[in-house]
């Protein structure tokens, strides 16, 4: 359970190409990240560490570049905390990829036209919860499987998780 | 931009403030509680921005920094944490304390939900010396923050007195104009009371209060909590105590009276039909269940009283008498005893376990009726009623078969159907069918009473409303009783034409008795009434009395609508029902019990499998259909047997003894408590007062959990700490071991103690061995030194046996009865109907809404082919056929999951999984 963020927050390291690997440890009941930096105090959180790192790694981009665009990215972060790990019922989890395919509908990143932190972020979280999908609700929520299909392949940000099969035809022919 | 709020909402006040004090250029519109702005959310989410490019930003939190941003206020480390923190962590926390504090008007626990956080916030103000959260100067966090706690921290009397550095930041931003305006144009000057409307439409938050009890990883090496020092110490100050000051057992003299001014309980379980034997799933729902409550109520020394008894009368007596050649009263007396028997066995502690077929019984359901026919109560009226010409009689509901009225399924009882659950009139079934004879009935007219539900509804639903606010009733029992009277009530007929039964007391009624659902529930009273005479002093004395009734939800209706409906209306101070506790149902290995089939565990059968009767409610209790249906598995029997019981509970009870035996003589040693210690006497405080809180809100399953994570403590302590070494070591070593020694033992007799409701020979065993002195079996918050050094305790032995996979696979096949797909050669007797049952589970499996035009048509290929397995092996075909024929259903099952897009490892698990 602790390892599951700690290596999140290495595979982002790696994704941003960033040497140096800093040490984490965990929290709490909920196992919130915490991030202990050479100057100044640790940080504490998923998407505080994450917004640190990008910082540090100077691509600043991936934070947003207009005003309207660091608010979206910031926003799907903390929905990603909130929502996404909330893993709460079935019904929430749900509720949490019908509004994602609505809002995916015309878009090809959740920022927009870029990719940013926040695609990778929510990647990472729904990544459990598309692995257990089963082909038709992948079917069902087409725009979620296209834009997660899509970040997986993403150069760099897969790491460590194993990919997820959205294409229903490749199944079928890869078991007899 | 547009700004989107509602009035009364907590969430508006942040980014009103935010609006104010970055002095953006924003038309701020109100709309509605419920409206959706925010296209893409299926639920309503306010307030949200809507952004010139047409974008929308539903966080709050998100809409206070971009409003920062905008005045060229960039995040920073520091105030990106905050608001991660407040949307995790103090959100959470937050919901539920505003909803306890301005709905339910509890403003002690609201406080008591949020001190963690205040004193987080406090913590970190002191620890950086910045007036503001994350600057010298104000920025988005103190704003969301401020936002979020206003409405409880407004009330200056909320925060508790030495969180000072936290009080005066509060101040400082409270004085901030812009907050002062956002407060204006939320709440209107109303306060919290402003946000009642606005939090009464947010989902209980009960639910949201309980998650992390229930969320509690079972595993418990992640669940250490953290203690207070002041936990620690009264902790460490209550163990000194030992047994002087602990109150003593109260002795049980029969008969159990109410006491005034006392806590008076009385329980009650559902009156089990005589002529079935019971299996597992009712004995869980009803005896079992409360019977755990039962014990525990007597160890917290209330007094209490717990009936129940066989339900007599009724056709499906009659009938039975026929079938074996008897009369109903020695059918009665015949399953009566082995009712008694298995309850016995199962150790269940009745004060007195009953019957309805008594003279008390007679009287008091004659003296109700009366009652009701005075006050103008009852009706009269012709009834249709089915009659089958062939069995030459009136056919009672359960002797007929049909299909359901209002959802068509197709084996809809006469009173009830299973399917959709909602009651019926035998007349109004299609194509009706006795079950006796097969024969078609024919409608016949009979004079009838009824009972007037709709003439007492408004006393009902008063009295109803005043029951589910004051007691615990389980949220099943309440949608089901709201259900009903949404559904609206109709009159009920109360006779029948029978004659195995209660006579009604009416001259032109002679040749009929009372219908048993009428009478059933009186049984109650009557079983009590032969227990003693002075059965009033529980029944008719609502004031003194708190009534449980347990029951599977399929009785609730009778229970919290019609019974109570009969009570109010016969106006004689009747304690009527405070907490219903209703169970869902427990399915056998994911299928139902079925006695015809012979699938399942019947209640005479468990002894049979040499398991003992405390291994049988542990298991059952463990998995005790709380909330949502459970399975009955013989591998999770064996897994919680081996693990939970064996290796956990056992393991540690087994070596406290024995440390004190082999090292000490058999005499508890000096204990010497360091803050190790002192820590885990506090964790296990803790899990006993969640155990006491769980119990009294008959939440028996996740109470049974605290006990297991007391012993895992205690494993842990004992792992640790390594007694064994250091009774070879140093004089400070020696000394050590026998501290841990003396506190794991004591920890072993505490959990005697909270083990008796659920284990009671068990518990029992446990202070043989420990000769722990009988005044310790009483509950209270506390854990004291029960056993002090020197006290001499028995021999040790172990408590548990370790179940074997082959003993656990024979009694699946035992007691698997015909299984629908790979059935066993060796139980091929009865046919059952699998086609159906196959396809419905494929047809729920295959779920939802995809697209399953292939997933269909294998579910039909594997039923057609498991028939073609049956058949074979019901004509015992030579090995080589049956196999071959296996071997294409298994392949043929493997593509059917692949079509339902599951993962193709593991199909073959699929059935035996737990939920």
């Amino acid at each position: 359970m602790s390892d599951k963020v700690v290596l999140e927050l290495l595979s982002l390291e790696k994704s941003l190409g960033l040497k140096k690997t800093n040490k984490y440890s965990t929290q709490g009941d909920k196992q919130v990240p915490v991030l202990q930096t050479n100057n100044g105090p640790s940080l504490i959180g998923l998407t505080t560490i994450a917004a640190h790192l990008v910082q540090e790694a100077q691509q600043k981009q991936l934070l947003g570049s207009t005003a309207e665009e660091k608010a979206i990215v910031q926003q799907w972060l903390e929905y990603r905390v909130t929502q996404v790990d909330g893993h709460r019922g079935k019904d929430e989890t749900r509720t949490v990829l019908k509004d994602l395919n609505q809002y995916l509908e015309d878009k090809v990143y959740l920022a927009g036209d870029n990719f940013t932190l926040a695609d990778i972020l929510v990647y990472y979280g729904l990544h459990p919860i598309l692995t257990e999908l089963a082909v038709q609700e992948k079917e069902k929520y087409v725009n979620v499987s296209r834009w997660f299909n899509h970040i997986q392949h993403y150069p760099g940000i897969r790491q460590h998780l194993p990919p997820v099969v959205v294409l229903k035809n490749r199944l079928y022919t890869s078991v007899h | 931009m547009r700004l989107y709020l509602t009035e009364g909402n907590p969430h508006c006040l942040k980014v009103v403030a935010a609006v104010e004090l970055t002095g953006t250029r924003c038309e701020l519109q109100f709309v509605g509680v419920e409206e959706r702005v925010v296209p893409f959310l299926a639920h309503s989410k306010l307030p949200c921005l809507q952004l010139d490019n047409g974008n929308y930003l539903f966080s709050t939190n998100a809409i206070c920094q971009y409003l920062f941003t905008l005045r060229g206020k960039e995040p920073s480390d520091l105030t990106n944490q905050w608001l991660e923190w407040e949307g995790t962590e103090l959100q959470a926390a937050l919901s539920g304390a505003l909803y306890m504090a301005v709905v339910q008007g509890k403003r002690q626990e609201a406080a008591g939900a949020l001190q963690k956080k205040c004193a987080y916030i406090d913590q970190s103000l002191t620890k950086r010396s910045f007036p503001f959260l994350a600057a010298d100067a104000i920025t988005v966090a103190d704003i969301v923050l401020w936002g979020a706690l206003y409405p409880l921290l407004s009330d200056s009397t909320f925060l508790p007195g030495d969180l000072k550095a936290l009080r005066s930041w509060f101040e400082r931003v409270c004085a901030v104009a812009a907050c002062r305006k956002a407060v204006e144009s939320i709440l209107k000057g109303k306060g919290l009371q402003a946000l009642k409307p606005y939090l009464q439409k947010q989902p209980a938050p009960s639910q949201r209060a309980e998650t992390p009890a229930s969320n509690e990883p079972e595993g418990g090496e992640s669940a250490e909590r953290v203690l207070t020092e002041e936990e620690i110490g009264a902790a460490a100050e209550s163990w000194s105590k030992g047994l002087s000051a602990w109150p003593k057992p109260k002795p049980i003299e029969h008969p159990v009276l109410p006491q005034p001014n006392k806590k008076n309980v009385l329980i009650t379980s559902a009156l089990p039909y005589v002529n079935n034997v019971p299996h597992l799933g009712n004995i869980i729902g009803c005896v079992l269940s409360a019977d755990v409550f039962a014990r525990f109520c007597r160890l917290r020394n209330w007094t209490t009283l717990f009936v129940c008894g066989t339900d007599e009368y009724g056709t499906a007596t009659e009938t039975k008498a026929l079938e074996e050649g008897l009369s109903p009263q020695q059918i009665c007396d015949k399953y009566h005893a082995v009712h008694a028997h298995i309850y016995q066995w199962f150790g269940i502690s009745f004060d007195h376990f009953g019957r309805t077929t008594t003279q008390r019984q007679t009287e008091i359901s004659q003296d109700i009726f009366r009652r009701l026919l005075d006050r103008d109560f009852l009706l009269q009226d012709t009834v249709e009623q089915l009659r089958c010409e062939s069995c030459q009689k009136f056919l009672a509901d359960r002797f007929v078969e049909g299909t359901c009225p209002l959802c068509n399924y197709e084996e809809a009882r006469g009173d009830q159907c299973d399917k959709c659950g909602k009651l019926i009139n035998a007349t109004e079934l299609k194509n009706p069918q006795c079950k006796i004879c097969k024969g078609t009935p024919v409608v016949k007219s009979s004079k009838h009473l009824f009972l007037d539900l709709p003439k007492l509804e408004a006393r009902l639903v008063k009295w109803l409303e005043d029951s589910m606010v004051s007691g615990n009733w389980t949220p099943n029992a309440r949608f089901i009783a709201r259900s009903w009277i949404r559904d609206g009530l109709k009159p009920r007929c109360i006779t029948r034409d029978l004659k195995w039964g209660i006579p009604v007391p009416l001259e032109e009624f002679k040749d009929k008795v009372f219908y048993v659902w009428f009478d059933a529930p009186i049984g109650y009273l009557s079983i009590t009434a032969n227990y003693t005479d002075q059965w009033e002093r529980w029944w008719k004395n609502p004031e003194q009395v708190q009534l449980y009734n347990f029951m599977a939800k399929d009785n609730v209706p009778f229970h919290s609508v019609v019974f109570p409906c009969s009570l109010l209306g016969a106006e004689d101070n009747y304690t009527l029902v405070n907490h219903l506790i209703a169970t869902e149902y427990l399915n056998y290995e994911d299928g139902k019990f079925s006695k015809s089939r012979g699938v399942g565990v019947f209640g005479d059968m468990a002894k049979e499998t040499g398991i003992p009767a405390d291994i049988w409610r542990f298991y059952l209790l463990f998995i005790r259909p709380e909330g949502q249906d459970s399975s009955f598995s013989w591998s999770d029997l064996l897994l919680k047997n081996n693990s939970e019981l064996l290796n956990n509970l056992g393991n540690f009870i087994n070596r406290a003894g024995m440390f004190v035996c082999k090292f000490f003589e058999g005499r508890v040693p000096e204990m010497e408590l360091n803050d190790d210690d002192k820590r885990l006497l506090a964790q296990a405080t803790w899990e006993l007062r969640q155990y006491l809180q769980f119990l009294e809100k008959v939440r028996i399953r996740d109470a049974l959990k605290c006990i297991l994570n007391i012993s895992r403590h205690g494993n842990q302590y004992i792992q640790a700490n390594e007694p064994w070494k250091r009774i070879k070591g140093t004089d400070a070593d020696r000394q050590r071991a026998g501290t841990v020694t003396g506190v794991a033992v004591n920890m072993a007799c505490l959990l005697s103690v909270m083990l008796q409701p659920y284990m009671p020979s068990v518990s029992a065993s446990i202070q043989e061995q420990l000769l722990a002195p009988p005044q310790c079996n009483v509950l209270t918050e506390e854990f004291v030194c029960i056993l002090p050094s020197r006290h001499q305790i028995g021999a040790v032995s172990p408590l548990f046996q370790k179940l074997e996979t082959d003993q656990i696979e024979s009694w699946r096949k035992r007691f698997g009865g015909q299984q629908p797909d790979e059935g066993s050669a060796n139980q091929s007797k009865t046919e059952v109907k699998p086609t159906t049952e196959t396809k419905a589970a494929v047809a729920e499996d295959a779920g939802k809404d995809a697209d399953p035009q292939r997933a269909k048509q294998l579910a039909e290929e594997v039923t057609k082919q498991g028939e073609v397995v049956r058949e074979l092996k019901a004509q015992k075909a030579e090995k080589a056929v049956i196999g071959a024929a296996v071997t294409k259903l298994l392949e043929l099952k493997k593509q059917l999951v692949l079509a339902e897009g599951k993962t193709p490892e593991a199909p073959a698990q699929k059935g035996k999984k737990k939920k």
